[in-house]
């Protein structure tokens, strides 16, 4: 632990820095000390120091990485490249206004790629929150035996980096090697992981089987949360288990709720691994199936370079609109 | 159950948060022997179980089919075993192409364990800033966290590309690295933890003796957040472990690939190459297993780090 603080403790001996917590720099004009108000001696000056030591790497980190690619994003949208150029020549950059958004936004792929993750989020977000949520509710009802076993078992999944989860799948779906394909066909099921309609179920059981687990544990520990006297409660009121699951417990953890829909939004949205793997067998897809794939479609087999920054703008824009429409329907949700 | 550390030092501030927790244990029996008929239990027992076999069986096939040979593959019943090739799948694994796959393990090691480590430190010390000192604008910077927390990492991660090209940073080490330093979720976390597990009078106690602010920090409020500190690198470990799409990105050397990348690679040639099949399912296993025994091993936390994040 040394090593990763003898780092950042360099950091005010350059007065130069510029303290993005910048406000912090300068708060002498304005908060005392917390803790100690204006009483210690000498350390409001020892004080201003350590938020600028403990805060700079992680803002100055977060503006390299996160802020500064984002207008460097927004300043690339506005060119075009004229060479079909591999390389960086700047000479070659000609200035596009909005051309490039415009374009994105009547490019057929992409605005297929949202359709095809609106229908994604069709299928995968009831069966995965709702899967995850009665999971939760019978491991935490009386009946259930074996808890902790469930538990482990369906978090299990979730150790597994989501590519190689994919990976497992594509095998997994894959005739000849895979146990699945056998079982279907012994029971006269005809079923082609890879066809152009099921294609969509086999991305989204990837998902399911990655995600239902995890969320389950969350659920579970928020139900765990509920007082032992409300159940008691509802159950000498006459209220089955079905009852009390509905009315008592469902509404006790609809924030866990509401923000679960909010990052597997945020997450569906992003969607990479699991469609670039199953579209490797499944042609019908496509490599620009999900808007994350027509990116880097675009970006790397395209050298659009000015459509991909624009792309991914727009893709932003797009889930930060979700992100606010879910936070908004989830308080109302929450409060009703 | 990771309060209970806490709990011993620090009784006063975690009163809340140990509610929480506490009930977080399973309840005492007295609750079980109530409703249901045996119907009833047998039947959630059975969708229970059913799930679990659901959740089981990829990991079990992948099990099963790293002891096959490449023939035995596609010849016998996937769930039945044919001659044990195990190890000599493994020692193909780890011969193949001068031993590049253990070259990638290692790779895969700096990218996450690494990189979570001190990912984590940087953000247990913002955390810690924001509940324990006053500062100008502190909420608006707060705020900044949590915006950062909704930024789809996907959708920067070509502008980063972009800009690391410019920089001659593109594959390279610190390409893969340094975007996984940061980690707002786990400043939002060290917050709650910071608030939860580090009373001020602790800190107070040790700025009276004289110690100064980072002396406090490391020496007292550290050992403290401890149990914060493991769920923060887990969450920062999945993160960076499960990152696939910035290594596609930012990375052509194949010494410099993630384990993950170096099996999508191999997956990319089983058609001309089909003897690699064995080799991407036996390096799947090899990848997985340690998560599998870190996760199992750590248990505690990461439920306490879930619930601290999601209950909130």
């Amino acid at each position: 632990m040394a090593a990763p603080l003898a780092r950042p403790a360099k950091t005010p001996a350059h007065p130069a820095v510029p303290p993005p917590a910048g406000s912090a720099g300068s708060a002498g004009s304005a908060g005392p000390g917390k803790p100690g108000a204006p009483g210690g001696p000498g350390t409001r000056r020892g004080q201003r120091r350590a938020v600028a030591l403990f805060t700079v790497p992680f803002f100055a980190l977060f503006a390299a990485v996160t802020v500064l690619p984002m207008i460097y994003a927004a300043w690339m949208s506005l060119y075009r490249e004229e060479s079909s150029g591999l390389g960086f020549g700047g000479t070659e950059r000609v200035f596009a206004g909005f051309g490039n958004f415009t374009e994105a936004l009547g490019n057929e792929a992409f605005l297929r790629s949202f359709g095809n993750i609106a229908l994604y989020c069709a299928l995968y977000i009831p069966a995965m929150v709702g899967g995850a949520l009665i999971l939760a509710l019978l491991v935490d009802s009386t009946m259930a035996r074996a808890r902790r076993f469930f538990q482990i078992a369906y978090f299990l999944p979730h150790a597994v980096p989501g590519l190689i989860a994919s990976l497992i799948w594509l095998y997994l779906y894959t005739p000849g090697l895979s146990p699945v394909t056998d079982a279907l066909d012994a029971f006269g099921a005809d079923w082609n992981f890879f066809g152009e309609d099921e294609a969509i179920f086999s991305v989204v059981n990837i998902s399911a089987w990655q995600w239902t687990g995890y969320n389950m544990i969350i659920f579970y520990a928020g139900l765990q949360a509920v007082p032992r006297e409300v159940l008691e409660a509802a159950t000498v009121d006459g209220a089955g288990a079905l009852r009390t699951a509905l009315q008592v417990k469902i509404p006790t953890i609809r924030p866990t709720v509401v923000l679960t829909l909010l990052f597997t939004c945020v997450g569906a949205i992003q969607l990479f691994d699991a469609p670039k793997l199953v579209q490797l067998r499944a042609n019908t897809m496509g490599e620009d199936w999900s808007p994350t794939m027509f990116i880097y479609t675009v970006a790397f087999k395209g050298h659009d370079y000015g459509l991909a920054a624009a792309s991914s703008l727009l893709l932003a824009l797009v889930a930060g609109l979700l992100s606010f429409v879910v936070t908004k329907l989830g308080n109302r949700w929450k409060a009703s | 159950m990771s309060t209970q550390t806490a709990n011993r030092e620090a009784p006063a501030a975690v009163t809340r948060r140990d509610g929480t927790e506490r009930r977080t244990a399973p309840r005492p029996p007295a609750r079980r022997n109530r409703t249901g008929g045996l119907t009833s239990r047998v039947a959630v027992n059975a969708v229970l179980a059913v799930v679990a076999v659901y959740t089981l069986m990829p990991l079990t096939w992948l099990l099963i089919a790293s002891t096959k040979s490449y023939r035995d593959l596609f010849a016998t019943n996937p769930f039945s075993l044919g001659d044990f090739a195990f190890l000599s799948n493994l020692s193909a694994l780890l011969e193949y192409n001068d031993g590049v796959f253990v070259r990638w393990m290692l790779n895969s090691l700096l990218y996450t364990v690494v990189a979570s480590l001190l990912s984590t430190l940087i953000s247990v010390a913002c955390g810690y800033a924001f509940d324990k000192y006053a500062f100008r604008g502190r909420e608006k910077w707060f705020g900044v966290v949590l915006v950062g927390v909704l930024i789809p990492s996907t959708v920067v991660q070509l502008p980063l590309y972009l800009m690391a090209s410019e920089l001659g940073l593109v594959n390279t080490y610190w390409a893969v690295l340094i975007p996984s330093l940061v980690n707002p979720f786990g400043v939002y976390l060290a917050r709650v933890f910071s608030e939860g597990y580090v009373p001020g009078e602790v800190l107070e106690a040790a700025r009276v003796d004289g110690a100064g602010e980072v002396q406090t920090f490391v020496k007292v409020a550290l050992p403290m957040l401890a149990p914060g500190f493991v769920t923060i690198f887990l969450f920062s470990f999945t993160a960076s472990w499960n990152n696939f799409y910035g290594a596609l990105m930012m990375l052509n050397d194949d010494r410099l690939y993630p384990v993950n990348l170096g099996l999508f690679m191999w997956n990319q040639n089983v058609y001309q190459q089909p003897e690699l099949y064995p080799l991407v399912i036996i390096g799947s296993l090899v990848a997985v297993v340690p998560l599998i025994v870190a996760f199992l091993c750590l248990q505690r936390f990461w439920r306490s780090g879930l619930t601290a994040g999601a209950v909130k």
